[in-house]
């Protein structure tokens, strides 16, 4: 089941990575871009994406770093993880940027690069 | 999660616009943990103070909500990036640094917390009674509480602390709960681990566990080693609680932290076999640890620089009772209110390498002050670098 932890409407590509992210140290705010090559998605920029990650990880300010991305206009236009994690919602929620937890089935089956369109107040949260 | 009346009122933005934002941040926390209902906290650590970490957006953020927004409970913070005491002995910072970090400091104090700027809330204050919820955001700190000293947090971020801060509530979940399921024991198998090998520990277990770990073979870690336990875990993953035990005949899944899976984590952070400067401090020191340090100390003076960090009012209890005399002597350079990690103080234009026995420092020094690490235990520092 599709849990919606900030709510909001949005319509992007898929952004994906398999790696759980620290927002502090792996994303540069000021461009959006990751900047740590542990990464799959490293040299990628996160603006305007559907951005789609398995969890947070690490420092808990990671959350002002989700809010400063949004402020310099380089912020995902939503979240989609497989667990939820205090700083990935608390930040999300701060920037209102939606974000969704979803089951790992679902988890696998979206697709880097597709456009995604969510709506958390449809019957339909994600087509 | 169910709301009563007056917290619904306030998410609606009846109570104004920075206890709505609190409220948001409560809802979607409690959201993301399953959480029933909120419940009160006594006291909130919070993290975002270094400008370094929150940069621009941050300190306009905190200068705008502390025009109307004060703490509700006891609120303590983390360092910021520099000891404002010291700072015209650092000429590579700049001006823009000194300003900004001077508004974030104005502007907590202005929200009314105690103006801790420490990492270690557990070394300058008595912890109140067993169970007491309490919600911290400083990593280390939130594990020491649950692990160490009784408390009930969840791992918290830096803005779900300041909404409990400004609330004094916190949602009813996961740590905070009495019963919490450990799926994991953690068996150590080395012989007379030091400081550094409770760090690698502590970050191993926070890779490999996820909520909680169980860790057995320990026989009571003096607390320069419990707190480089905790550093190390809180850098390295999700987890919130250890619990030493003597029990491995339960169904929780063993690893074995042994010689091969410490080298593995020391070769991840180790990235250099000498330092420029030496620090010391990642949690920052306590009142115990600079005791041992001066009496480490007695007769000997380090050869390069050594950065000490510790808390204010650490750094106080240990002048009046002449700890900080025999450090000085050996040219041990005292710093508060901001901590290795993340410090500016570091210049890098001069050094290229850091020496420390912290795991926690190695990690941010190598990830985000970009300087290579040289780990090695506080007996190996003092036995190799000073004279």
């Amino acid at each position: 089941m599709t849990k919606v932890i900030v709510q909001g409407k949005a319509k992007g590509l898929v952004l994906k990575t398999h790696n759980p992210i620290n927002f502090l140290g792996a994303i540069d705010n000021k461009t959006g871009i990751v900047h740590d090559q542990k990464y799959d998605i490293f040299e990628k920029s996160v603006k305007n994406s559907v951005l789609v990650f398995p969890h947070g990880i690490g420092s808990s300010v990671g959350a002002y770093t989700i809010y400063s991305l949004k402020v310099n206009g380089n912020a995902p236009i939503a979240m989609i993880c497989q667990k939820a994690d205090l700083t990935v919602a608390s930040g999300c929620a701060l920037a209102d940027i939606p974000m969704l937890v979803v089951t790992p089935e679902k988890f696998n089956s979206i697709e880097n690069g597709k456009e995604m369109q969510i709506d958390t107040r449809s019957t339909e949260i994600i087509n | 999660m169910e709301l009563t009346k007056e917290e619904q009122e306030a998410l609606d933005g009846e109570m104004g616009e920075t206890l709505q934002t609190a409220y948001r941040i409560l809802l979607a926390t409690g959201e993301a943990t399953n959480a029933e209902k909120l419940i009160p906290i006594k006291w909130a650590h919070l993290s975002g103070v270094n400008y370094n970490t929150i940069g621009d957006a941050g300190e306009e953020f905190l200068r705008k909500i502390s025009k109307d927004a004060q703490v509700k409970v006891k609120a303590t913070v983390n360092p910021m990036g520099v000891d404002f005491d010291h700072i015209s002995e650092f000429n590579h910072i700049d001006d823009e640094f000194i300003e900004k970090q001077k508004s974030i400091r104005d502007s907590y104090i202005r929200m009314g917390v105690e103006p801790t700027f420490s990492c270690t809330p557990y070394d300058i204050f008595d912890l109140p009674e067993k169970d007491t919820q309490v919600s911290f955001a400083e990593s280390n700190a939130a594990i020491f509480a649950n692990s160490l000293g009784g408390l009930k947090t969840n791992k918290e971020s830096a803005f779900s602390a300041l909404a409990s801060a400004l609330t004094g509530k916190s949602p009813y979940s996961d740590f905070r709960k009495d019963e919490i399921n450990i799926p994991m024991t953690i068996r150590m198998k080395l012989e007379h681990p030091n400081e550094l090998d409770f760090g690698l520990l502590g970050f191993f277990a926070g890779k490999v566990g996820d909520t909680a770990v169980n860790i057995s073979g320990v026989s009571q870690p003096n607390r320069r080693s419990c707190k480089a336990l905790c550093g190390g875990m809180g850098t390295s993953g999700t987890c919130a609680k250890f619990q030493f035990t003597d029990v491995e005949n339960d169904t929780s899944e063993k690893v074995d932290f042994g010689k091969e899976e410490m080298n593995k984590i020391y070769d991840e952070l180790n990235t250099s076999d000498k330092g420029d400067i030496i620090t010391l401090g990642s949690p920052q020191l306590g009142l115990g640890e600079l005791s041992d340090l001066s009496n480490m100390l007695k007769g000997k003076s380090f050869q390069k620089r050594c950065m000490i960090f510790c808390s204010r009012a650490v750094q106080n209890q240990a002048r009046n009772l002449d700890y900080t005399k025999e450090i000085e002597r050996a040219g041990g350079e005292i710093l508060s209110d901001c901590c290795t990690c993340l410090t500016p103080l570091i210049d890098t234009n001069e050094t290229d390498s850091v020496t420390t026995n912290s795991v926690k420092g190695a990690y941010y020094l190598k990830n985000s002050t970009g300087v290579d690490v040289n780990l090695k235990s506080l007996s190996k520092i003092i036995e190799e670098d000073t004279k």
